[in-house]
């Protein structure tokens, strides 16, 4: 128990902290990067929490996948970053205020909760005890009850998909394509031309 | 001994990060973005932390969904980024005037 309260606290820390540095880091690679940290660090607890599987979609998903997509085009892109952060240090103090009454809020309303009869807090958090793997569960429930989610996840996708090709693909004048109908439908008749070449004279 | 607690006030913090990002970056549309996806984070984690609490794996598959959602948001605020930056080279936030009637 003392193994999993140290293991959770070093992983919450690290994932705080990133995430601290994600909105302060001066250079945007650098704050991609720290998100990746982040994520990682968020993927660790959910395998203290028992969901090994979201844990590794985590990683490939968002370390893989997101975060590469968003340093391909802080990479990519030129943009003056000096300037984009002109107004950080003119938001803080009221940002500042923000969040702690924000957090304290929250806190209150978690704190406030122990009195009530279903929500014991009192308990640790196990993972859950089944003599099936976490995979075998989330596939088992997936595919059957929640089988129109999964359906419409896809369509989620694929529409992003869609959108953001049509979104960033541009028509760029003067390149050769292939027409393969035009291809297709050439005979002798129309490519071969006969022609009579006399003597001395070109055509 | 951790409870379900802890993971709610993580959940909190790194939702109160992520909307103080908005807050303190304003004009970068890249750093808005990555405080969205802090933002959703911090929902799975409070989703996991519930399916673990209450002993069902409903919660992981909702966390799954919202994985998803972000996985697309990302692509999509992303594909944006690129085509308002090709029209108007740069990326500032508040440049983003153009669409009222």
């Amino acid at each position: 128990m003392v193994i999993y309260s140290l293991t959770f606290y070093l992983f919450s820390s690290v994932a705080v902290l990133s995430a601290l540095m994600v909105i302060s880091a001066k250079n945007p690679v650098h704050s991609v990067l720290f998100l990746i940290l982040s994520f990682v660090n968020a993927s660790g607890l959910f395998v203290l929490l028992g969901a090994e599987f979201l844990a590794m979609i985590l990683v490939v998903v968002y370390v893989g996948a997101v975060a590469v997509l968003f340093l391909f085009v802080v990479m990519m892109l030129d943009i003056n970053f000096v300037k984009l952060r002109e107004g950080f240090l003119q938001y803080l103090p009221f940002g500042a205020l923000l969040g702690i009454v924000l957090v304290i809020e929250l806190g209150i309303l978690f704190l406030t909760d122990r009195s009530s009869n279903i929500y014991n807090n009192q308990i640790p958090l196990q993972p859950i005890v089944s003599e099936v793997e976490n995979t075998k569960m989330i596939g088992q429930i997936l595919y059957t009850e929640y089988f129109y989610l999964f359906q419409i996840c896809g369509i989620i996708l694929l529409v992003a998909m869609i959108g953001s090709i049509t979104l960033t693909l541009r028509d760029k004048g003067g390149v050769k394509r292939q027409n393969i109908d035009s291809q297709n439908t050439v005979d002798a008749s129309t490519a071969i031309e006969k022609k009579k070449v006399k003597i001395g004279e070109g055509i | 001994m951790i409870t379900l607690e802890h993971y709610l006030f993580l959940g909190a913090i790194i939702f109160t990060l992520g909307v103080l990002g908005i807050f303190l970056n304003k004009k970068n549309l890249i750093i808005i973005l990555m405080s969205i996806e802090l933002i959703l984070l911090s929902v799975n984690i409070n989703f996991i932390a519930f399916s673990a609490y209450i002993n069902d794996i409903s919660g992981q598959i909702f966390a799954m969904l919202t994985l998803t959602v972000a996985a697309a948001e990302a692509a999509i605020g992303l594909a944006i980024l690129v085509v308002f930056f090709r029209n108007l080279g740069s990326i500032e936030v508040n440049k983003i005037n153009q669409l009222k009637g």
